[in-house]
């Protein structure tokens, strides 16, 4: 049996150690583009910042590699054969496969304005975008930063923490409107303003000024230039759908599979921010950019792809990140409609945060500490934590397994309810 | 009154020193390293993150180091039963 993987992201590690559990025999190969290898993208952010220096972004040492035991190919597939179940790369050689899977990923939008291609155009997608927005900024100098969703937030602080003078423009009137209620949008933009960063809200860039070649300056909507030496921008993230496009699998924002991540064609599997997964609870298909999913989308690709027929149990969508500096947990359904800073959707991001159904709000603390749900008939749909984190925890448990409220409920909507308290009363009666 | 407090804080912290571990929530983790990047001690904790296993390390002093400055929320101290049987 030959087991190819195309992409070296968490989902195609997590689909070899899955094999491997089950198969450690059969060759197994992996194939990905990326020159630096497998690293941690979601720490590409504390670089920036310096809290990690670039060498411990990496989880797994050569010999960690060794012991999985595949044969690593650093290339770009060009070409997909399903009938015949052959591979082709760009340097022109074949491998033939029995079992494949495609994880490969989601790249950044790109940014469509007059002056994009200018020196000084930055995204923060790979390794090597970081280390060029490292080599590129400089102490004193003026960045602009464009986007929205957990990105654009880590490369303000990033562009921050080396001295820049950030200037972050939103599109809309607030920031990440279809996640964040407009409470949570006033925190984090309030304490974005304390750390220095100066917000423009409605503002549009419709071009990029350069001067030999590099960033001078941008252009907006209703006029006015305003003069950097650098932008960033964050604007949404798409699949990278050319090779199940050229192959005639069927894809819609993703590619997409069934519960056993298999896509339309039985041999072929694909896992992470790139599959497109059916949930048969809600009898949708949702595009995920979340490392936790792709881990668990690339293990039991792996185990299916191994023989071991296991179906994806989809969890509510869970991340926990930093926005400007304050700790969020966002769990379930906890937002609606389009946030004008992106198309599509952001790293560190779930379509099923935004699919807001009939629900109530109960909300409490409109300072540091923060908590929001979505509350539901019988359940809680949604949670967002803000600042102390200690209720994340219960909270994560009684969303996901749909924990009865019903003895709640009423408490929970009531006006001026501390909700805090209820909820971990309930927790702790539980317990 | 604030004295009481001072006192109750001390005796958390030894409790946790003495009978605590660093416990890992592989739900959260993005295998960023910040943790083991701390430790002084040189443990690989993402490792333990990434297979959900406690520190069980002998050398692993509780200081505290990684479960601050995880930005995820991955860790947490609990509390531990090191003489139970059948642990390494």
């Amino acid at each position: 049996m030959n087991y190819v993987i195309i992409g070296f992201g968490v989902a195609g590690i997590a689909a070899i150690e899955a094999i491997r559990s089950v198969d450690s025999v059969s060759n197994v190969t992996l194939i990905g583009d990326d020159p630096y290898g497998f690293y941690s993208r979601p720490g590409l952010a504390y670089y920036l910042t310096g809290e990690l220096h670039d060498k411990a972004l990496f989880p797994r040492t050569e010999a960690d590699l060794h012991k999985l035991n595949f044969r690593y190919i650093k290339g770009k597939v060009t070409k997909i054969s399903c009938a015949e179940h052959i591979l082709e790369l760009a340097n022109q050689s074949k491998i033939s496969y029995d079992r494949l899977l495609i994880a490969v990923g989601a790249r950044a939008m790109p940014l469509e304005v007059p002056g994009a291609e200018l020196e000084g155009v930055l995204k923060l997608d790979h390794m090597s975008d970081a280390k060029l927005i490292l080599k590129q900024a400089r102490r004193g100098k003026t960045a602009i930063v464009l986007g929205g969703g957990i990105t654009a937030l880590e490369l303000v602080e990033g562009l921050l923490s080396r001295g820049m003078k950030v200037h972050y423009l939103l599109r809309g009137d607030r920031y990440w409107s279809n996640v964040l209620d407009e409470q949570e949008s006033r925190i984090v933009e309030h304490r974005l303003r304390e750390e220095g960063v100066t917000l423009h809200h409605h503002a549009e860039i419709i071009e990029v000024t350069g001067r030999s070649g590099r960033v001078a300056g941008v252009r907006l909507l209703n006029g006015p230039m305003l003069k950097c030496d650098l932008v960033a921008y964050a604007i949404g993230i798409c699949p990278r759908l050319e090779l199940a496009k050229q192959t005639g699998l069927k894809i819609d924002r993703g590619i997409l599979v069934n519960e056993y991540l298999q896509t339309s064609d039985p041999d072929i599997f694909a896992a992470g921010d790139v599959a497109q997964v059916y949930d048969p609870m809600s009898g949708r298909s949702i595009l995920d950019s979340l490392w936790a999913p792709a881990r668990q989308q690339g293990h039991t690709a792996g185990l299916n792809m191994a023989g071991r027929k296991t179906a994806y149990v989809k969890a509510p969508p869970f991340n926990v990140t930093r926005l400007a500096g304050l700790t969020t947990t966002i769990i379930g359904t906890v937002g609606r409609g389009r946030d004008d800073d992106l198309v599509g959707i952001a790293r560190g991001d779930s379509e099923t945060w935004r699919q807001l159904p009939d629900s109530m709000v109960a909300q409490t603390g409109f300072e540091v500490n923060r908590l929001r749900l979505l509350v539901g008939e019988k359940t809680l749909l949604g949670a967002i934590v803000m600042g102390d984190q200690n209720l994340s925890f219960p909270l994560e448990k009684i969303i996901s397994e749909n924990v009865d409220i019903s003895p709640i409920r009423e408490k929970l909507l009531m006006p001026n309810a501390r909700v805090s308290d209820v909820i971990a009363e309930f927790w702790t009666s539980r317990q | 009154m604030s004295f009481l407090g001072i006192f109750k804080r001390d005796v958390d912290k030894h409790t946790v020193l003495a009978s605590g571990q660093v416990v890992p929530d592989p739900a959260r983790c993005v295998q960023c390293g910040i943790c083991s990047y701390n430790c002084p001690i040189g443990i690989d904790v993402r490792l333990h993150a990434w297979r959900g296993d406690p520190v069980r390390h002998s050398q692993c002093l509780t200081c505290g180091e990684c479960v601050a400055r995880c930005p995820r929320g991955v860790l947490r101290f609990e509390a531990t039963d090191l003489f139970a049987k059948g642990r390494s």
